[in-house]
Formats: C-alpha cells, structure tokens, sequence
C-alpha cells in the first residue's frame, strides 16, 4: 500500500516536472546582463522563439557586470551590457583560453532632461560638464532664473553613469551633491516635479515622458543644437551616444550564433527601432 | 546497547545538527565576507576605506572612503530611532495599560500589519506621497533627503518597538501597581512613576532591537534618500546608507575588482555596527530579566 502510494507520487511529480520544463525537450540559452537591455532582450527572444519553437532563449537582467560574470563563469551563454568590457574582465576571459566576442547590437541616445518650465532650450557639452561636475550650481549662469540647479544622476553602478561620466564629464567626477537614482523612470519621475532640476536618460525614456519633461538640445562646440531623436542619433550629429553590447566567449556556436544573427537581422533591428533605441544598421 | 537507546543517540545528533546550523552558517558568512574582502587590502591597504568621499567609480581617482556612508547609516538611523521612540513607548504603554479589551483587540493586529508592509512599498509609498510632502513642508528643492528616510524607517521600528515594550510592561508585577495605587496615585501617576520605570530595561532593549531594524533596512532607503555620498548631519540633505550601497553598486561591479572587494568591507561594517547593537539589547534585556520581581 505505502510503496504504491510513493510510486504514484513520484511519478505524478515526473510528469509535472517534464510538462513544466520546455527545458528538456530542445537546447536552451542563457542571456544575462544590463538592466537598459533586458526589455529589448526579451521582444528579441519573444519573437525567436517563435521561429524555432523548439529552442529556449532565457533572459535575465541584474546589470552588465552580473551578465559578465555570468558569461565568466558559464552561467550565461551570451552577456548583455551597457558599456563596454573592462580589460579586468576581458583579461579573466582570456585566462580561460577564449577570446571576449563583442557585438554591437542597437544604439541608445542619452537625453539631458529639464523641468517643462525651464526657460533654457540649449546647452553645449562644456556647460552640461560644468554643470554635472558642479562648478556651476545655478540656473543664472545659463541665462537661467536665480535658482541652485538640482542635479540628478544615475547610480555609479549603471553602465549610463560611466557612459555619461566619459563621453560629457571628460572623465571628471559628478558633483558629490547629485542625487542618485536607481532608473531612469525615477529620474524621469523626479525631474518632472522639481523646477530647478536636470537630468539625463536614455532615448526611449525621453519618448516616453512627452511634455513632462524637456529633452534639451545639445551643442558639441560650435557645432549646431541638436534634439535627441531616432534620426539624430542615428546618422550620429546628437552628440551623446553609446553602442549597445552583447559579448560572447569565443566566437558564438549554435543556438546563441542564430540568436545573436537574429538580433542584427533586419527583422531583429526592427524590434530595436519600435522599442525607442536606434538600429545599428 | 538496546534498539531505544540507539535511537535516543541518533535523535539526539539529529537535533544538535539542527542546532548548530545557524552558527555554522554564521561563521560560513563572516568567512566567506573576509575572504572577499582580502584583495581590497592586498591592493590599497586598509588606510584607503578611511578616505572621506565615496567614488567608486572615477576616471580622475577611485576612492573608497566609507565615512560618508557610515555617516549617512548613522544619521538616519538616530532620526528613525528619535520619532519612533515617542509613538512606540507612548503607544505600548496606551495598549498595555490604558486600552479597553476591545481597543487592544483592534490595535494588535494593525501593529503586527505595519510591521509585515514590505519595505519595497513603504519605498514607493515615501518617494511618490511622503517626499513630495517632505518638500513642500520644509520648502526644500527635492523630498529625497535622510529625513524621508527616517520618517519610512520609523514606521519600521514602531511594530518592533511596541512588542517588546508592551511585553516589558505586561511583566511589572500586579503588586506594584497596586501599592501605587493604594498609597493614592492616580493611574497616570502610577504609569509614569511606577509601571514605566519598572519596564524601563525592556523598553530600552526594545529600542535598541528597533534600531537594528532600522540599520538594516535597504529598499527603502535605496528608493527615498537621493544616495549621494555627502558627509553630513543635516536631516535636509540627501544621504548615502551603508546598506544602499551595496544594494545599488552590487550589480554592476566587475567581479573581483577592488570596487568589488571594497562593498564587502562596507558588508564587514554594516555586520559589525548590528552585531554590537544586538550584543548590547540582549545584555540590557537579560539584566532586566534577572532581577527580582515583587
């Protein structure tokens, strides 16, 4: 009686684990890494999967450092990053015999965003660095109203933070007083009830928040002011633009060289384009 | 040896396991945060955690000073503890001495409700209706500062607070009161002066466990106090916890940087600042406990 009851249970418990695992019945890959990527990440699996429903795309986020780590010690197949590789990390890839793969899979603007009352329209890269830096601190300077400016930033740990810090900053550090937000979202959040506010974040959030915030144009020297669109970040005249990556360690095989073929497809470009990013091709 | 004493042997291996399982798994994480630790020493010494600016990460110089950090920690952990003492002594006492049957009845469960509210919540709750108030109340330029913070934290430490205190005030003996109350003090008298100062260690402990709750504390403080590192005091200014930043910086570090490294120092840290906060309400509860009653 007892043992027969054990052999039911146990084979009740087979069968939920076979239905519920997809796992077992095709390859499956792991992606893991940046947080801006995750959602792009997973309209790409969505629709990959879709072809070949015998495969299984999982993706996580957790940041670009985590997808890294994930990618060194083979939990990961692909690793999703917002900045680039570091040589700390590159060198630990190639003590393991392999060859750190990078992709560059979309592109993403970085918008400097103002409360809608902000009389100021346009900034150059220098006052937006003096700004940040906090050799500057209020709006007048600017032709701006009598007001300390409220800095906004991301955490240090967001591959933007880095981008920004080397790309605007000149390599220069925030002002110690600048707020620090854990996503774009609250910086969107925030800018938008604080007058004497600004901020940056990445395209597809400067679309997204319409009239609660001003995208400002930016000026690279005595070049034009340029919004930050799709199109200017596309044929590259905004000035604050990063690469999106995916790595790979050694050349991709299988199952992840088709995914990331996918991603650069032009059906994959699409996809990057409806969700706010800026194709590569 | 008989079939029954065997199985009182094993029994008996069987619960010191069980036992010893948290002191296993105590020591298991103070190893593991040291081992991790070890290559920050190894690379910039020990001095450089004595730093006074946090800048992790930087083109110009990485710095690592876990001042402003512990700063930060401290000085919204005081302001929780200062406006959570009057509502959770003030409050313990009301439920404990002065409430009808039926208000205890309501008051309890709503106690141990606040207490369960998930701190991810009570962070969306304070950066979308505490901060905007904060603001506008104190005509401040932004709501995230440390005393947005410490008025979610306390909110924490008040169900804690309560608790225990109550539990300290239930065990003053009946003789007490009762001597109060025939020598002719009235019941508030016999509250302030006798019952309150009889409970006094436990409510102490009481505190002192609600700060470590407070200390703690992560989502909330991620979400409401703006994270800059400034070294400061002032309740107005935007401050960066010990706990923030590992929670924050944690993701996107390179693996076995010293970035890395440093956050299990702060880890280190952190574990130390509690563990002497628990060390010194158990010590200041079992006082309390050995003393002779009525």
């Amino acid at each position: 009686m007892k043992k027969s009851l054990i052999t039911i249970v146990g084979a009740a418990c087979l069968t939920a684990v076979m239905g519920l695992s997809p796992v077992f019945a095709g390859d499956t890959l792991q992606v893991k890494g940046s947080d801006t990527l995750v959602h792009l990440s997973s309209s790409w699996a969505e629709k990959f999967m879709e072809k070949k429903p015998a495969s299984e795309v999982a993706i996580t986020g957790g940041g670009s450092g985590t997808g890294i780590s994930a990618l060194l010690n083979g939990t990961a197949d692909l690793a999703n990053a917002s900045r680039k590789m570091k040589d700390l990390e590159k060198d630990k890839i190639k003590s393991q015999g392999f060859e750190p793969v990078e992709f560059i899979v979309a592109k993403d603007g970085i918008g400097v965003i103002v409360h809608p009352s902000n009389p100021i329209n346009q900034l150059n890269m220098n006052q937006i660095k003096q700004i940040f830096t906090g050799q500057v601190n209020n709006w007048k300077k600017y032709g701006g109203p009598k007001a300390k400016i409220l800095l906004y930033t991301r955490d240090s740990s967001s591959g933007t933070f880095a981008f920004f810090q080397k790309r605007v900053l000149k390599e220069k550090d925030y002002s110690v007083r600048a707020r620090r937000l854990a996503s774009n979202s609250a910086i969107v959040e925030s800018v938008s009830k604080d007058v004497n506010a600004i901020g940056y974040v990445g395209l597809g959030y400067v679309a997204e928040a319409g009239d609660r915030v001003k995208a400002l144009k930016v000026r690279e020297g005595d070049g034009p002011a340029v919004s930050p669109t799709q199109e200017t970040v596309k044929n590259d005249t905004y000035p604050i633009s990063r690469g999106l990556q995916v790595y790979s360690k050694g050349q991709p095989k299988g199952l992840a060289k088709e995914f990331v073929d996918y991603m650069l497809s032009a059906e994959g470009q699409q996809i990057v384009n409806d969700r706010g990013f800026v194709a590569v091709q | 040896m008989t079939k029954k004493q065997l199985s009182d042997l094993v029994v008996k291996y069987l619960f010191q396991i069980a036992a010893s399982m948290t002191v296993l798994i105590v020591a298991l994480i103070f190893l593991f945060l040291f081992k991790e630790s070890i290559p920050f020493v190894r690379d910039l010494g020990l001095g450089a955690l004595f730093d006074v600016r946090w800048e992790p990460v930087s083109y110009v110089k990485e710095r690592f000073g876990i001042y402003p950090l512990f700063l930060g920690s401290l000085s919204v952990t005081f302001l929780a503890t200062i406006i959570a003492i009057p509502f959770g002594v003030i409050g313990a006492v009301y439920i404990s001495e002065i409430a009808t049957p039926l208000e205890r009845e309501i008051f309890k469960p709503f106690v141990e409700l606040l207490a369960g509210i998930p701190s991810v919540v009570l962070g969306f709750f304070g950066m979308v209706v505490l901060a905007p108030i904060v603001k506008a109340v104190f005509h401040l330029s932004s709501g995230l500062n440390a005393l947005t913070g410490a008025l979610l934290l306390a909110l924490m430490a008040i169900p804690t607070i309560i608790s225990i205190s109550e539990d300290a005030l239930k065990s003053v003996p009946m003789s007490y009161k009762q001597a109060s109350l025939a020598l002719g003090a009235n019941k508030l008298e016999t509250i302030w002066r006798v019952t309150v100062p009889a409970a006094l260690s436990g409510i102490i402990a009481a505190i002192m466990l609600g700060m470590g709750r407070v200390i703690g504390e992560t989502m909330t403080v991620l979400m409401v106090t703006g994270n800059a590192p400034i070294p400061t005091l002032n309740p107005f200014e935007s401050v960066r916890t010990m706990t923030a930043t590992i929670a924050a910086e944690m993701g996107e570090v390179a693996f076995g940087s010293v970035h890395y490294s440093s956050l299990f120092w702060v880890g280190i840290i952190l574990l130390i600042a509690t563990f002497i906060l628990n060390m010194i309400a158990q010590r200041v509860l079992k006082n309390y406990k050995r003393r002779p009653h009525g």
